[in-house]
């Protein structure tokens, strides 16, 4: 076929390139499984369903052919190993689920396959997406196809590194603290991290409930508007999934940034932040100004206090959550316990890895007898402050706009041994979780050949207004289109 | 260390995680850093703070209690370590 190969295209394009009949499912999809296939660097996959995909994809083609094609007929989609696939391992990148293959599909994974997307394999992750590296992962950490040595971020950061290095147009993640946005950054893509809410969380496992969201990591805003479409709304068998319209995303993309309030958070640019992503960021807001959006300082006076915060009511939230791996109903169990207590001490040290017991164990003891006021009390109501803040703000302004990490990707290792460095990475990703608020990044430069993100947050259910700035900064400019040189 | 080496075991206990005994030093370094680095929250005045339950403020949402799922008991099951005539078996618990 004439013009760039199928994996570079977009997934907008590649639905066109469906329709107009340049190429079929079959063949997209069977290229892509040879490149995912071929590629021995990345780790970024725990299980490839390559039989189940082609099949998938026949029956896409042949649908097309007697023109009943759903909103994303044949398009390929790889999903986070946190959602529930029926039939398919379900890892959550833990030894404890190591064998666990769920009855169930996740409610995103019906919508988008009654949708016609066709999935090639589930994606590595932090175990149980608690981690900024992808190292706590049991099957290995996944590397950043812009360096090898150095961490993808994470926790989604297998499905990150997958659209990186076009192993697949899209992936599904979760953002409990940044963990869409944060590799999206890391490895020049676009992560959508939804209102809470806006989509079911039914089926996928949770981390910590009132701060868990379902989103996608593609390469365009466009394509996370088309996925965004399919998975938002209304779900019975999630009790917090709230039953709000859902906008036309796609339509909603060229509202022009003309007039838009853009607020600048001034704290987002202190010492934390590295100068060379400053300058990045910079020029993004200099590119967004100059199509007519206004720049408008606002305060969020208590963004230091949104890691620590996090770090009670997620942890406590874990242990809550965590609790259900017993060693009896699923998941690992250990060998020849001496009693009940016995099984369930073992079972639960020998599946969980370091990280997730320290979280299992910090959630334990702020909940706990005479702690609970001092911690997870006291943490409800900062957090309170904190979503005032955002509040505030969005008087004023219609997004907030600044960087999405402090840093480029960094180095495999180097935050491990001190768990308090690698928390300090989501500083500018967390507030919009514990204020339940939509947030996208989106590939605004390099650093040293390494990619930067721009992150957009907005208010509650403002996704069609940070998808639509997202999208007029993409036509703008084409970091995103900028490949991996071992992946072009 | 703001944690001792005995209420890490408790807390251990609590959260039902055996932990080897080389893996103890660093458990009670890390988890002490932990609670050092979250105690800042206790210089911020909260006074008149209502405690926050839920991002958008929303009330928990009921259903009729009416039965929706299947019996899909041994599809469930596959994935026990140990069942026995559709129970789940465990250690003895009662003498």
């Amino acid at each position: 076929m004439a013009g760039p190969a199928m994996h570079l295209l977009s997934l907008a394009d590649l639905a066109k390139g469906l329709s107009s009949g340049d190429f079929s499912s079959h063949e997209l999809v069977e290229h892509l499984l040879s490149r995912i296939d071929s590629d021995k660097s990345l780790n970024a996959f725990i299980s490839v369903t390559a039989d189940h995909a082609l099949n998938v994809a026949a029956e896409c083609d042949q649908a097309r052919s007697k023109g009943n094609a759903g909103s994303l007929c044949g398009l390929p989609i790889v999903y986070k190993d946190i959602f529930c696939t029926k039939g398919v391992l379900t890892t959550c990148g833990s030894r404890i689920l190591e064998n666990f293959v769920s009855p169930y599909d996740a409610t995103i994974v019906e919508r988008l396959s009654d949708a016609g997307a066709v999935m090639l394999g589930k994606t590595n992750m932090d175990e149980f997406a608690m981690g900024s590296s992808n190292e706590t992962s049991y099957f290995g950490p996944v590397r950043n196809p812009w360096d090898t040595e150095r961490a993808p971020g994470g926790s989604s950061g297998g499905s990150a590194a997958a659209v990186a290095a076009r192993l697949a147009p899209a992936a599904t993640g979760t953002d409990t603290g940044g963990s869409i946005r944060q590799p999206a950054a890391l490895t020049n893509t676009v992560g959508l991290k939804p209102t809470y809410g806006r989509v079911s969380r039914y089926g996928m496992i949770a981390f910590a409930s009132s701060l868990d969201q379902a989103g996608v990591i593609t390469r365009t805003a466009e394509d996370a508007a088309m996925l965004l479409a399919v998975m938002a709304g209304f779900d019975e068998r999630d009790s917090t999934c709230l039953d709000h319209p859902v906008p036309d995303y796609v339509g909603g993309l060229d509202a022009s940034l003309k007039g838009r309030k853009i607020g600048i958070v001034q704290q987002h640019f202190d010492e934390g932040l590295d100068g060379q992503c400053a300058a990045r960021v910079k020029d993004a807001l200099k590119a967004l100004e100059q199509q007519g959006a206004q720049l408008i300082d606002v305060d969020l006076p208590n963004l230091d206090l949104s890691v620590p915060t996090y770090y009670v009511v997620a942890p406590a939230e874990c242990s809550s959550n965590l609790s259900r791996f017993d060693g009896v109903r699923f998941g690992h169990r250990a060998k020849d316990p001496r009693d009940l207590f016995d099984l369930y001490c073992r079972s639960r040290g020998e599946g969980f890895g370091a990280e997730v017991k320290r979280r299992i164990m910090t959630g334990t003891y702020v909940l706990s007898a005479g702690y609970y006021d001092a911690y997870y009390l006291k943490a409800q109501k900062v957090r309170q402050l904190i979503s005032q803040d955002f509040k505030n703000a969005f008087d004023k302004v219609d997004v907030i706009a600044g960087p999405t990490t402090p840093t480029p990707a960094f180095k495999l290792g180097d935050k491990t041994d001190d768990p308090i460095t690698m928390y300090l990475n989501d500083i500018y990703t967390i507030g919009a979780n514990l204020a339940g608020l939509p947030g996208i990044s989106v590939p605004c430069g390099f650093v040293d050949d390494l990619p930067v993100g721009l992150q957009l947050v907005g208010p509650h259910f403002a996704e069609e207004t940070i998808l639509a700035c997202a999208h007029q900064y993409q036509q703008l400019t084409d970091w995103h289109t900028r490949c991996p040189e071992a992946f072009q | 260390m703001s944690l001792s080496k005995q209420q890490v075991q408790h807390i251990a206990t609590l959260a039902r995680l055996h932990l080897e005994e080389d893996q103890f030093d660093d458990v009670v370094a890390k988890l002490s850093s932990i609670v050092d680095f979250v105690d800042q929250l206790q210089q911020v005045p909260t006074d008149d703070v209502v405690p926050m339950a839920h991002p958008l403020n929303q009330a928990q949402r009921l259903r009729p209690d009416v039965v929706t799922e299947g019996n899909d008991r041994d599809a469930i099951q596959a994935n026990a370590p140990v069942v026995s005539d559709g129970f789940y078996l465990v250690p003895k618990v009662i003498e």
